[in-house]
């Protein structure tokens, strides 16, 4: 627990930061778009629908839909911009439509009398329309408030630092302690913001000078707060530090603080870890430069990037190639293996298995048709996933997408029959499954391979030979084991790693 | 003082005041009176621009009110409205002084102005830091009154101010509005439907009747010499009403 306490500044700074400067930029916009809507009623179905389109979009697609955007426009498209943009998105239509709302709903005996005493539009707007509609745009205010510390959580896959690193990194690797930390912390701060938004109409209805004051200094306390160590981060983000990538999972978690503590020992670089990524999220990053080094997977490559068939390939011609493409293609070096495979493999129960007397895919395919699978986020959408099924000719019951930890739990529940596993999951001992075998190699190899992007190539063959030091080091069964010892056990990534290290010094080699 | 000549105001197809020419003099009172939709208040809306005419135009002094700023012509103008319409967000010393705020006034000055004018219309001088909510519908329009008297307007429009009152305080505050008038020598138009209101504080009265207007003069003239049955049945109301309530008190005193 105090292991999690220990991150929640960096976090909560984080989560404060995307929250209030997206609150910013959405009133920015919302508050006068709404005014000129008010005026100009023809505009206000157009605007208000397109907002609304918006908001139907799921959150976390929104988030994510932000990063190819970006990418495409060549700008910043993983962290904290796509996050913020996502947020500022969706804080609009609540402040939109009260601002809407709070206008056109004023008693037009008002705006007469406000004409009749000799007001400009202009005087009118601001001395009469805006304050008496006020009560309205800050209840937009306060549900916008509420929404966005929320959907903050969903930051993390797209590379920003939030609460969410606590709920995303904690479902992956079992810990409640950090689900909960996350969900309570994000929790406090919604209600603290929508207090202090609260506290602002009370302020500015009362119409005493001192508790206004108190509040609007609240405010810009936790803005000069959030601006500050917001610059600060952006200075400290020198052409010196290495950023290490980690996908969605336990093994990537662990694997980038192993990558993180090497380089930070053998070269005294500052390191900073972004986890959480989205697969090809982090591919794209480390072309684009925002991570410098992350750990993949050689298959995914080859079937992903380079849509090369996944059939009938061997695993040293495929790691050979992949290199070979990485560095020609792309300017990305492939370090080494680190000496594990993490392939992609059906799994089902042992009884099961027995049962139906299933060893080879080959086997299981008479049964398939009465049998569900489970994949996670994107098997069924991978080349890999085609290519079974195809030179299978696979074809089952039932077909769900699901979270990776919730799906072991199903399959060991017998919820589901079949699912689609990693080689090195820790729960595939740990639950009593076995891997069917892939006789008919649909599935390309999957070796772990430190990539480094091409400033770091260029810049620090320091840190490059550093992880060169940590190729050929980590066997299946050892990754194995570390996975289980965080998925199982409860230990944190960071704490594996530091075992990792402490065991294999460099000078050992 | 004012003058309009020929004002029109149409809604596309309906003519709601028709070709309407009438002077108010210097000091007087002029009272527009007539049934709900015969386009008294619109003429009146007409006279500070809240409702631009579609034809015609409106002389104040000599000028034509057209060719003036709108925003200024308003802030010259005092206007006391039927909904009164304080603003709910200010004190009630912050709308008797809302005109002088956009004339520039500093708050010292305003203050005093505000602290006269509540003396004016019977109030105490606390009442500037109240709340409108907080005060009667009386009290509401006296503050109406003030806030239209701010700038010192020479003229003032009145739109049915007393209509929403009881009728005890309706008549206490058309008497203290007399007073204010006769001491302060205003020029006014006052809109109303009520026969007894016009006749108690009209110099003049003219009657309208689907936006037209259908005679122009003195208390006395219309009773004498209505110009047409709608005329004199209108003018007949009060003793038709005082004739009902005779025959009542007749009735039961028997």
């Amino acid at each position: 627990m105090s292991e999690q306490l220990a991150l929640l500044p960096a976090y909560l700074t984080a989560h404060l930061q995307l929250t209030l400067f997206a609150l910013l930029a959405g009133s920015a916009f919302s508050i006068p778009a709404g005014i000129v809507i008010a005026r100009a009623r023809r505009l206000e179905r157009p605007v208000l629908a397109v907002a609304s389109v918006i908001q139907t979009i799921p959150s976390l697609a929104l988030l994510a839909i932000m990063v190819p955007a970006l990418a495409a426009l060549g700008m910043r498209s993983i962290g904290f911009l796509p996050a913020f943009i996502g947020l500022t998105l969706y804080s609009v239509l609540p402040i939109l439509r009260n601002t809407v709302t709070g206008l056109s709903g004023l008693d037009p005996a008002m705006i007469e009398a406000a004409r009749g005493v000799g007001m400009t539009r202009n005087q009118q707007l601001w001395r009469v329309e805006i304050p008496l509609a006020m009560p309205v745009i800050l209840a937009g205010l306060r549900t916008s408030t509420v929404w966005t510390v929320g959907i903050a959580t969903l930051s993390t896959p797209v590379g920003a630092t939030s609460l969410g690193n606590y709920i995303f990194a904690g479902l992956q690797t079992r810990n409640l302690n950090a689900v909960l930390v996350g969900c309570i912390a994000s929790a406090v701060l919604a209600l603290v913001l929508d207090g202090l938004v609260r506290a602002l109409g009370g302020a500015l209805l009362s119409r005493r000078r001192a508790p206004l004051i108190a509040v609007l200094a609240s405010l810009a306390m936790l803005y000069a707060y959030s601006g500050v160590t917001f610059v600060r981060g952006l200075r400290g983000a020198s052409a010196d530090r290495v950023v290490v990538g980690a996908k969605t999972f336990t093994e990537q978690y662990i694997l980038s603080d192993i990558m993180a503590g090497r380089i930070g020992a053998a070269t005294g670089a500052s390191v900073e870890v972004v986890s959480s990524l989205g697969s090809t999220v982090a591919f794209d990053a480390l072309l684009s430069g925002e991570i410098d080094v992350y750990v993949e997977y050689s298959g995914t490559i080859w079937a992903t990037i380079m849509k090369r068939a996944s059939a009938g390939v061997d695993r040293a011609g495929v790691l050979e190639e992949v290199g070979r493409f990485l560095a020609d293609e792309h300017g990305v070096e492939l370090v080494g293996g680190l000496g594990f495979e993490n392939a992609y493999a059906l799994a089902m129960t042992r009884r099961q298995a027995e049962s139906l007397r299933v060893g080879r895919i080959s086997d299981l395919v008479p049964h398939a048709p009465r049998l569900s699978i489970g994949g996670d986020y994107e098997f069924f959408d991978r080349a890999e996933w085609a290519s079974v099924r195809d030179s299978y000719g696979l074809a089952f019951a039932e077909k769900r997408t699901m979270d990776p930890s919730l799906m072991y739990q199903a399959v060991a529940s017998n919820q589901i029959d079949v699912i689609s596993a990693f080689s090195t999951d820790g729960r595939i001992v740990a639950l009593d499954l076995v891997v069917i075998e892939d006789d008919r190699r649909a599935i390309p190899p999957y070796d772990a391979v430190i990539l480094v992007g091409p400033r770091l190539r260029r810049e620090r063959p320091d840190v490059v030979a550093a992880l060169k030091t940590l190729t050929g080091t980590i066997g299946a069964d050892q990754m194995r084991r570390m996975n289980l010892a965080v998925d199982q056990d409860g230990a944190t990534p960071a704490a594996v790693a530091q075992e990792f290290l402490r065991s294999r010094p460099i000078s050992e080699r | 003082m004012i003058e309009t000549q020929g004002l029109t105001k149409q809604y596309g197809q309906s003519t709601v005041v028709d070709h309407l020419s009438l002077s108010v003099a210097e000091g007087e009172l002029l009272v527009l009176l007539g049934a709900s939709g015969s386009g008294k208040t619109t003429t009146l809306k007409m006279v500070n621009r809240l409702i631009e005419p579609t034809s015609g135009r409106v002389l104040i002094d000599g000028e034509d009110a057209g060719t003036l700023d709108p925003h200024e012509l308003r802030r010259k103008i005092g206007y006391v409205f039927q909904r009164i319409g304080l603003f709910p967000h200010m004190t009630v010393g912050e709308n008797v002084a809302v005109t002088l705020t956009l004339l520039g006034w500093d708050s010292t000055r305003a203050a005093a102005r505000v602290a006269e004018l509540l003396e004016l219309v019977e109030l105490d001088a606390s009442f500037a830091h109240r709340q409108p909510s907080e005060l009667s519908g009386g009290q509401q329009q006296r503050i109406g009154v003030a806030r239209a008297l701010a700038a010192s307007p020479r003229l003032m429009l009145l739109d049915e101010p007393f209509g929403a009152l009881d009728p005890l305080t309706r008549d206490r505050l058309q008497q203290s509005f007399l007073r204010i008038r006769r001491q302060l020598k205003l020029t006014a138009i006052f809109v109303t439907h009520d026969m007894v209101e016009a006749l108690v504080i009209g110099d003049r009265i003219g009657v309208m009747h689907d936006g037209r207007l259908v005679q122009i003069g003195t208390p006395a003239e219309l009773l004498q010499f209505p110009a047409d049955d709608y005329v004199r049945q209108l003018m007949n109301t009060p003793k038709r009403q005082a004739a009902l309530v005779d025959g009542f008190l007749e009735a039961r005193a028997k």
